[in-house]
């Protein structure tokens, strides 16, 4: 039966009417059809009925079904819309489809993200043109494919909503055009004086390309200056290496090949431009393979524990001024011609000094930043001593481009700034107005600048007190290069076009030149003068595709040490009083993370703080000063203040250091040298947004140029103030309890067994429902504790992958964090004496047990096992009982209490992997072993028509690890590698007693203990 | 039915054997049916509703407003403003629903168990001791609904009902059996306790004076005349629902204690939990009943009713079920360390010197040390002792599911992810809010219907033995 069209039927125009109408019209009478011109009774029923002809069939019986057939798909139709309304939005679909682009694969573009200037290589995860995700580049040198915590959550800081957005000039709103208007004059009258007034302020730059710029720009303005400060530069190392070789020259570290390390002060782990290749190579020698162990053994001398000493089989605890006697002590030891040797500690440094020399040249011995140049400068002597150089130790033509001393550098630029010689300062990039030391107030300096431009991520300190600020364009968004650590370069190249209109550094520097170019042709053409034109857009495209410019690391250079009066300088002894260590935040760096919330909630590798910094100490320290410890009821001192419910609260403390003065929470933390506190840098921002201003204290405003990462003469207080500070793991120890289990190697290698003597685990009928058979793939997990080295990386690579969100400090107290992985942190030894204790890190996901308690208790089956073993988590279905976390021995579940996803931040919502659901409240939500991952890889299989590989499905946390001691895979596989590492007499299964058969299991942990040292505890 | 067997008192003084013969009486003398009817359907029935009414009932009613705000924060804010968090998942909700059950279940020993065996003292405090039930019950499914995430779903998705998703619930959770434990608890309770009151509902509607009470009254009274066949049928009905109700009062708390003795928390996960939870549940009821009992004697004059024979016996009753839950603490610390289980080990050191030590022996205070005083008859038979001891006890018993829940949570197996907790603000306004809404519904209760069984008081009275007798 068809439907009668509403104009059908037996009607008639009424012509006459019509031309009775035209008649009567003047002009551009417009009319629709004939029937409303002619205004007929029937066109006015028409527009008055809604129906017009259907609604006559109402009185016919049959008719009447019809219409209301009719009516009913409608009204059904009409329902369905009513849903959801659609927005008006206009939408352009592709005419042409692009060229790779699919809807739901992601394509991974090579670039690099920067570290104190440093390149490390990266893939960025792109959806639609979306960047998600950060993965290591699996050929860049100072990658391998893994990444840290900071360049993880480097796309975060793409999209932070509180970047700055536009060019202000005095908090306005002005345009790009309006700044070249306003700076142009002041060029003109540098030109004309040749720079004299001119001063250009970056950090540390390794980018070939601005490097030639700003020599062009001395060149146009041959009485400017280039000043660099960062606060977390190597000034120390890049002048002992000028003191022990007359030059400067980068060193590398080989050590894959050490079998012997010592480091003192070292924080080769934590951070620095080439941590992660780092991690690798030591981690590499930490893997053992059934009977097969070579592994090396790590002698640390710290003064501020870091995460070499929570690794090192042997850790000395001493304080920031005993170091460098210490140096001296194992250079006079090795021979080497030194005054000042420190006679303390001997019989730590004597058996020390023989396991070095007993593995000459497979032996290196590393500085940190914090010694003095002499020391660094010894450091290389003892390097050449054991024939290391060449081996384990390698030299190099800096990286840096124009490399200085940055704190000389700043102070000039101080005297300038005050001596009003300064014109026109520039300052592109870093935070100095907050960042400098004390005693070189730039923020009071910059403000005698005639006009003050400012290039910056955000609107912070320094952009609050300068003339006119440009929105940097972060470095997914803008073309760029930089050189790794071992001088490989690569191109950082956009995945997005600048989200606020950002510009670069080039950009900037290029339109001080007069020639407004884009980064992009800036970027290029410095290549293609380098490489010449011929072939060169194969070699670029190359570069783009690889992420790095093949045979450009730099070549080894033979230098050697010359001994000169600064073995003779015998460092001076400090001020009595407690010695303040200074350090870059192991989450926020230098402040300049402060506004990411995955850093500011990324737990502190050993304090396990979140959301501040505090005054680390000792427990003897503390208790001399009588604050903040608490003890439970074994008399066992169990964190840093006293828990609460609502978090952690410890006194607060005044440290005095010469006439300058901060005040900060007190922190226990065990393993830290007894009359000595560290500050961790990076906090107490006062611009750096929503999430980063106001939280923790500002150290730097007692750090002075001679006193840079140390000082002595402190004079400490208790203030009587408390604060409440989110702490993610108050207890210090294992209770006993067999949960990472440890071996030396002796013990290792006389019972390969031993962790199956630590804990039983029950048979595998013991349960009262019926065995899975899980004939397919079994996924299963495993964690090397001998490898982990507890750098964090897993825990933002896991947050970035799978939306999770950030909760703040208030909720992190309360013991809400959301991130499904976490590092546990655990002591043995004992608190009161520092140079006992032993850390071990291990990193805890959801446990996927066969046998899963969380699964049994859910009352809506919410929780429920795959064919596949895993431990699925059905958020549609979850009404938010959190019996499943209760009964979860692990507690690895993860629970939304509040709405805690940001569900109106436009750019928030862009980061966000679309693979992955977004959980909302009063859901529970946990660890799912990359599930989206998996299903990914199995299409791909699928569509292949061959089975999946082994290794190719890989979770977020294992492609971070840079250590390599997350390995996934399936387990009814024999040959692979996670089967494999479960065959390994190491491996137990974390409170497998208790007959949950976890899917992830570890792998023990074996020390390397030297027999001849002093025995502890 | 006879009274007990008088016992022997020819050890003691003749002033004893009077106070003694008086503290045995379920009924004061000198009652008949008409008195017996009188006093206790006026408190009804009186048209001036008394000052002390309304100032306990506004009392309640405010408190109950704090439940309503608690209930508005949750739906719009979310659970997090409760204090719950991880490792401890579960705080004030699941500590009060246990509480709150474990109070209803006096209600239902004493009509089902009691009636069964024959016990005739449970006359006069039945009916308020199962109305208690029922509020109770009430106060408690608040809890299981509310504490979770997403309660706009959970009211529908807990219970089984062909869905086009094809899902069930998890039958395998203790949790659904908590589900049908408790709406069957609460079913059975409500039917007992209205079949109970149809033929005092009919006394009202012959009594009521007004007519539109006679016709509300009337209505629930639904047809009772108060014939032979309607009496023979009414004791048959009451008898079925109370062998239904028996095995209730043993279940019900037994399928509460398997949330946690199922799980494998240390601390939960015991053999002894089941009895101990009945045993605990008994306690907390009894005291409770002892708590209303007393003033509502005192303020409606009804000591006649409730005398002290009755307080004496609950009082009886509570110290007994309160030695057999000393008896599983004890059974618990002892199989801590008989177990030489780590975990166990350290859950019971940790219940006793941890962070929430006060808890616990303030918890073996109350339900421990304080109902041995009631060994001693003049404290057993003195109406404000027992008053604070009913008190006492229920603060104990409060604590002991804090204990049993917060302490296992907050350190259970892996150090790293210990955790404290404590009641927030609005967990606190949940709570007394609970208080307000139990108030308030046994004022209104009291006002409305007969707090005590005028039929069943009927058959106490010395002229309602007569005829039995005659019939043997």
């Amino acid at each position: 039966m068809s439907i009668p069209l509403p104009m059908a039927g037996a009607r008639t125009v009424d012509l006459k009417g019509v031309r009775r109408r035209l008649d009567g019209t003047q002009g551009r009478d417009y009319w629709k059809s004939l029937e409303e011109l002619s205004e007929t009774p029937e066109f006015l029923e028409f527009l008055h009925r809604e129906f017009p002809e259907q609604a006559d069939d109402f009185s016919d019986p049959a008719g009447r079904r019809e219409f209301m057939r009719v009516m009913g798909a409608s009204l059904a139709l009409a329902g369905l819309t009513a849903c959801t309304k659609q927005p008006e939005e206009r939408i352009v679909p592709y005419v042409k489809q692009p060229e790779e682009v699919i809807p739901g694969k992601a394509l991974f573009f090579a670039t690099a993200v920067l570290d104190g200037g440093y390149a490390k290589g990266v893939l960025v995860e792109s959806h639609l043109g979306r960047p998600t995700k950060i993965e290591g580049n699996p050929e860049h040198p100072m990658s391998l494919g893994s990444t840290d915590a900071q360049g993880q959550a480097a796309v975060l800081g793409l999209y932070d909503p509180d970047r700055s957005q536009t060019v202000r000039s005095y908090g306005e709103i002005h345009s790009w055009q309006e700044f070249l208007a306003a700076v142009k004059p002041v060029l003109e009258k540098q030109k004309a004086v040749g720079g004299a007034g001119l001063r250009i302020l970056t950090e540390t730059v390794t980018s070939p390309t601005l490097a030639r710029q700003l020599l062009d720009l001395l060149i146009e303005f041959p009485r400017a200056k280039w000043h660099q400060y960062e606060p977390g530069s190597a000034d120390n190392a890049r002048n002992g290496a000028v003191l022990a070789f007359g030059e400067n020259v980068e060193t590398r570290h080989h050590f894959e090949k050490a079998d012997v390390i010592l480091a003192f002060d070292s924080d080769f782990i934590g951070g620095g431009p080439g941590n992660v290749r780092q991690i690798r190579d030591f981690s590499s020698r930490r893997k053992i393979r059934g009977e097969h162990a070579n592994l090396n053994r790590l002698y640390a001398i710290e003064s501020s524990p870091n995460l070499v000493g929570s690794n090192a089989d042997h850790r000395l605890p001493v304080k920031p001024s005993e170091v460098d006697g210490l140096v001296r002590a194992v250079a006079a030891a090795l021979g080497i011609a030194v005054e000042g040797a420190s006679t303390a500690h001997a019989a730590w440094i004597g058996p020390m000094v023989k396991d070095l020399q007993a593995h000459a040249g497979t032996s290196l011995v590393l500085a940190g930043e914090s010694l003095a140049p002499a020391s660094h400068a010894l450091v290389h002597a003892i390097n050449e001593k054991l024939g290391n150089v060449g081996k384990t130790v390698t030299y190099s033509a800096p990286v840096l481009a124009g490399a200085v001393d940055q704190r000389a550098s700043l102070k000039l630029l101080v005297e300038d700034l005050f001596a009003n010689k300064v014109e026109l300062l520039v300052v592109l990039g870093g935070n100095p107005a907050y960042t400098a030391p004390a005693d070189l107030p730039f923020r009071d300096a910059m403000m005698k600048a005639g006009l003050r431009v400012r290039l910056g991520l955000y609107d912070d300190e320094t952009s609050d007190r300068s003339h006119w600020q440009i929105p940097e364009a972060h470095s997914l968004e803008a073309w760029s290069d930089a050189r790794a650590l071992d001088g490989t370069a690569s191109i950082l190249q956009p995945l997005i076009a600048p989200l606020y209109g950002g510009k670069s550094a080039h950009e900037v520097v290029s339109a001080l030149l007069g020639r407004e170019r884009t980064g992009y042709d800036i970027v290029r053409e410095y290549w293609q003068s380098q490489l010449g034109a011929v072939d060169f857009e194969r070699t670029w495209r190359r570069a783009l595709h690889d992420g790095l410019f093949a045979g450009t690391a730099y070549p080894e250079k033979a230098v050697a040490v010359t001994l000169g009066d600064w073995t003779r300088a015998v460092p001076k002894a400090p001020a009595a009083g407690l010695e303040v260590s200074f350090r870059l935040d192991p989450s926020v760096g230098d402040g300049r993370f402060a506004n990411l919330g995955w850093l500011q909630e990324l737990s502190k590798p050993l304090t396990k703080l979140t959301w501040d910094n505090a005054v680390l100490m000792s427990l003897a320290t503390a208790q001399s000063l009588g604050v903040g410890t608490t003890s439970n009821f074994d008399g066992q001192v169990e964190s840093g203040g006293k828990p609460t419910p609502q978090g952690t609260i410890t006194d607060v403390v005044e440290i005095k250091l010469g006439d300058r003065s901060v005040k900060g929470p007190a922190w226990v933390l065990p393993g830290h040298p007894d009359g000595a506190v560290t500050i961790h840098l990076g906090y107490g921002r006062t611009h750096a947004g929503r999430v980063g201003s106001d939280v923790g204290f500002n150290a730097s405003v007692v750090r002075v140029q001679d006193g840079f990462w140390w000082r002595g003469g402190a004079t400490i207080q208790k203030t009587g103030e408390r604060r409440t500070l989110a702490c993610t793991q108050d207890h210090w120890s294992m209770e006993g309890r067999n949960l990472v289990r440890a071996a030396s190697l002796e013990e290792y290698e006389k019972n390969p067994e031993f962790v199956k003597e630590m804990g039983e685990e029950p048979a595998k009928d013991m349960t009262l429902y019926p065995p899975h058979p899980y004939e397919g793939h079994a996924w299963g997990l495993s964690v090397d504790l001998n490898s982990c080295v507890g750098c964090n990386a897993c825990v933002t690579a896991c947050q970035s992958e799978n939306n999770i969100p950030v909760v703040g400090r208030d909720q992190v107290g309360r013991g809400r964090e959301m991130q499904w992985i976490r590092i546990d942190r655990y002591y043995a030894g004992d608190p009161a004496k520092p140079e006992s204790l032993e850390t071990q890190h291990q990193p805890v996901m959801c446990m996927h047990c066969e046998n899963a308690p969380c699964e049994v208790v859910c009352p809506v089956a919410a929780t429920v096992h795959s064919d596949e073993g895993l431990n699925d988590m059905v958020y549609n279905r979850c009404v938010g009982t959190r019996y499943c976390s209760n009964n979860c021995p692990y507690k690895v579940r993860r629970f939304n209490f509040y709405l805690y996803q940001d569900w109106d931040t436009k750019t928030l919502k862009m980061q966000r992997n679309p693979d992955v659901s977004i959980r909302s409240r009063g859901v529970m939500e946990k660890c799912t072993y990359c599930v989206q991952r998996i299903n990914e890889k199995r299409i791909d299989a699928n569509n292949a028509g061959r089975p999946i590989k082994d290794g190719e499905i890989q979770t977020a946390c294992q492609q971070a690890c840079p250590a390599e001691a997350i390995v996934f895979g399936d387990q009814n596989d024999k040959d692979s590698r996670v089967a494999q590492l479960k065959a390994e007499p190491r491996n137990y299964g974390l409170l497998a007693e208790l007959n949950t058969r976890p899917r992830t299991s570890y792998l023990a942990a074996v020390r390397n203990p030297n027999p001849e040292m002093p025995q502890h505890g | 039915m006879a009274s007990p067997a008088p016992q022997h008192h020819h050890h003691k003084r003749p002033d004893e054997r009077t106070h003694q013969a008086e503290a045995d009486r379920l009924i004061a003398p000198g009652h008949d049916f008409g008195t017996v009817t009188d006093t206790i359907s006026k408190i009804v029935l009186q048209r001036q509703t008394p000052k002390g009414w309304w100032l306990g009932f506004a009392f309640g009613f405010c408190l109950l407003q704090l439940m309503l705000y608690a209930i508005g924060n949750l739906l719009f804010v979310g659970i997090g403003t409760w204090g719950v968090t991880i490792p401890v998942g579960w705080g004030f909700d699941i500590i009060n629903f246990v509480w709150w059950i474990g109070i209803g279940h006096a209600g239902t020993l004493i009509s089902a168990i009691l009636l069964l065996l024959r016990q005739e003292w449970r006359t006069s405090i039945n009916r308020f001791a199962e109305a208690m039930t029922l509020f109770a019950v009430a106060c408690a499914g608040f809890y299981p609904i509310f504490h979770t995430g997403r309660p706009w779903i959970a009211f529908y998705w807990l219970l089984p009902y062909p869905n086009t998703m094809g899902l069930w619930p998890n039958f395998r959770s203790p949790l659904i059996w908590d589900v049908f434990a408790v709406t069957t608890y609460a079913t059975v309770s409500a039917l007992f306790w209205f079949v109970g009151l149809i033929p005092d509902l009919a006394t009202l509607r012959d009594r009521a004076k007004s007519k539109p009470w006679k016709i509300v009254y009337g209505m629930a009274a639904l047809g009772w005349r108060g014939s032979a066949r309607h009496w023979h049928n009414y004791e048959t009905a009451y008898l079925l629902l109370a062998g239904l109700a028996t095995p209730l009062v043993v279940s019900v708390h037994t399928v509460v204690s398997f949330d946690f003795a199922t799980g494998i928390v240390p601390g939960w996960h015991a053999t002894i939990f089941p009895p101990y939870f009945v045993a605990g549940a008994i306690y907390a009821g009894f005291a409770m009943v002892l708590t209303l009992s007393i003033p509502l004697r005192k303020f409606y004059g009804l000591e006649d009713f409730i005398t002290m024979k009755h307080l004496e016996n609950m009082a009886k009753v509570m110290m007994a079920t309160g030695l057999i839950v000393g008896y599983g603490y004890m059974m618990e610390a002892f199989f801590a360390w008989y177990s030489s289980n780590t975990y166990e080990e350290f859950m019971i050191k940790n219940r006793m010197f941890g962070p929430y030590a006060l808890s616990y022996w303030a918890l073996i205070l109350c339900n421990v040390v304080a109902p041995n005083l009631l060994w001693i008859k003049n404290l057993r038979t003195n109406v404000t002792v027992l008053f604070l001891m009913s008190f006492v006890v229920s603060v104990g018993m409060w604590l002991e599911r804090f204990v049993i829940i917060v302490t296992s949570l907050s350190r259970d197996y892996l150090p790293s992810s210990w955790g404290l907790y404590a009641g927030t603000h609005v967990d606190w306004a949940a709570f007394i809010g609970t208080i307000g809404l139990f108030i308030t519904l046994l004022f209104l209760f009291v006002r409305f219907l007969p707090a005590i069984s005028i039929f069943e008081m009927r058959t106490l009275v010395p002229a309602a033995e007569m005829p039995e007798e005659e019939e043997k």
